[in-house]
């Protein structure tokens, strides 16, 4: 018996759903609306991602050692830090490797190179270059360095010459709070737009449904329980979804080939017609899942107001 | 088989609807229920449903009182009545076949039964050739005859009827009448509520009559007195 009610139920959701079409495509309208912007949401969140990245990459520190520094040292302080959780990646930088870039850097400032070759020695340290995981996290390695500094070379002078954070802190500071307030600032914006949207389907659907409230009543009075009269309502509510959700996803694939190049000359990390392709197996689930929730839900509770009467 | 205990409805508002109304109807009888306008006749018959409850008294079927039924006894005592209305209250979006079909669906009857019977009943009513037209495609006289359909397919004990005639013109009240004095002589009980004083004298069964929520008449020799 079950297996037939849900078989009358699927059948009559779906027979409902293709002679009310008016309501059926005001509602799909409607959700597809509110699920391009879900959609697009995630969209906004991949581009704000790689554009925190971007500048959370361009955020390091430095640590420079004193010239007479053994190697072996610099590289088990390396190795100190790299058991540290924060550290996303670190670079030793050998003196030999500081004079090449320096001489690099300097080709066209001969005077320079002409002092450095009168000198007659490498006047350079080694160096480490750490970047963290977070920028916040720049001042806990800055500290941990800091007791480090203890170590110090057989003629006993401590051989760290100089770690930048310290030089850079106020700029390190702006630019962690300027990715906290983005996120922050992101995360009311998209949970404002999501309600607003859940809120605009869940209206629309309720209305759907205020027009079958005779229905309702009449079907009550034959005798239908309650689940038999919710049934078509919440299938229909569901077909509203993946209908919409088809109709979002087919949107995305020429707006994401426009909006592509334009992202990647930007943002120059992310291209959105790749991002779309990449993950489109995750936005597809997302955004049916939203849609085919927000349908079955939404009926739901709309039918269950006039079932109460 | 019904019973109305001292029944008494108030609304939030202080009108009495029904008025300490006691009755009792026999298994198979034809009851017309006639009365003024807000004289309680539908709030009756809304009472009978568990459509409203009692503000005072019970409505009992077979000694169970129907207020106190639970959802699913509720269901399955509406299963046993057959409601047809002034405005047909039929499903606008379903054919006149799938409207008699779903109150056999909600019955809980098989897809055998119902391909049989549907056919039969509409035949019953003389609407065979219209079984694939919507309500809106049908004439007053015609959508009242799906409902009557409807209200006795699934073969019930208690045959409602609400005003049936209310909106038809008289060739249509007539076989209306007609099928209900039809469906009463095969066992089942009708309760007939109208202001047609033809209707009640083609009847000619049971007649109460009511005024401000109470039972002013109950004239067994069917008699319209207003």
């Amino acid at each position: 018996m079950i297996w037939i009610n849900i078989k009358r139920i699927i059948k009559s959701g779906f027979v409902s759903f293709w002679r009310n079409s008016v309501v059926s495509f005001a509602s799909i309208l409607v959700m597809t609306m509110t699920l391009f912007v879900l959609g697009s949401i995630l969209f906004v969140g991949a581009t704000l991602e790689a554009s925190l990245n971007q500048i959370r990459n361009k955020v390091d520190i430095n640590v420079y050692f004193v010239t007479e520094a053994p190697e072996e040292d610099i590289l088990s302080l390396r190795d100190s830090l790299e058991s540290l959780p924060e550290i996303s990646s670190i670079e030793y930088v050998s003196r030999e490797e500081a004079l090449f870039r320096f001489r690099a850097r300097h080709e066209n400032d001969q005077l320079t190179l002409q002092a450095l070759d009168e000198l007659g020695e490498n006047p350079l340290g080694a160096n480490l270059n750490i970047k963290a995981k977070e920028t916040s996290q720049y001042e806990g390695i800055a500290e941990f360095l800091e007791d480090e500094s203890a170590l110090s070379t057989a003629e006993g002078t401590p051989i760290i010459d100089k770690v930048n954070y310290f030089q850079n802190k106020n700029a390190i500071d702006k630019l962690t709070r300027i990715i906290d307030s983005s996120e922050t600032f992101s995360f009311i914006i998209i949970a404002i737009l999501v309600i607003a949207s859940i809120i605009i389907t869940f209206n629309t659907i309720r209305l759907a449904i205020y027009t079958s409230k005779d229905e309702i009543s009449v079907m009550k009075l034959v005798g239908a329980s309650n689940s038999y009269i919710r049934g078509p309502f919440v299938f229909e509510g569901i077909m509203y979804g993946v209908v919409s959700a088809i109709i979002t996803l087919i949107l995305f694939y020429p707006m994401t080939i426009w909006l592509g190049p334009l992202t990647e000359n930007f943002f120059s990390d992310i291209n959105l017609f790749d991002y779309y392709i990449d993950q489109f197996s995750k936005i597809f689930f997302i955004v049916l899942g939203s849609g085919v929730i927000l349908g079955a839900v939404s009926s739901y509770l709309a039918v269950r107001k006039y079932l109460r009467k | 088989m019904i019973y109305f205990d001292q029944v008494s409805k108030i609304y939030n508002g202080g009108s009495i609807a029904l008025d300490d109304v006691t009755l009792s109807i026999a298994p198979k009888e034809f009851i017309s229920i006639v009365g003024h306008s807000g004289a309680g006749k539908t709030t009756l018959l809304k009472m009978l449903l568990a459509e409203e409850r009692p503000s005072r008294g019970g409505v009992f079927f077979e000694s169970t009182d129907v207020h106190g039924l639970p959802k699913l006894g509720l269901n399955n005592f509406r299963r046993r009545i057959g409601t047809v209305f002034q405005d047909f209250r039929l499903l606008p979006n379903k054919t006149a076949y799938e409207n008699i079909a779903f109150a056999m669906e909600a019955a809980g009857r098989s897809d055998g039964e119902i391909e049989s019977d549907v056919p039969h009943v509409l035949d019953l009513v003389d609407l065979e050739d219209k079984m694939w037209n919507f309500p809106r495609e049908l004439s007053g006289g015609e959508r009242q005859r799906v409902a009557i359909a409807r209200a006795i397919v699934n073969q019930p004990d208690i045959v409602i009827a609400d005003e049936p005639t209310g909106n038809l013109d008289p060739i249509n009240t007539y076989e209306v009448v007609q099928i209900l004095k039809k469906i009463n002589n095969l066992g089942t009980m009708v309760i007939l509520t109208t202001h047609n004083k033809g209707v009640i004298d083609s009847v000619g069964g049971r007649v109460i009559t009511m005024d401000n929520g109470k039972v002013v008449r109950d004239d067994k020799k069917g008699k319209y007195a207003l």
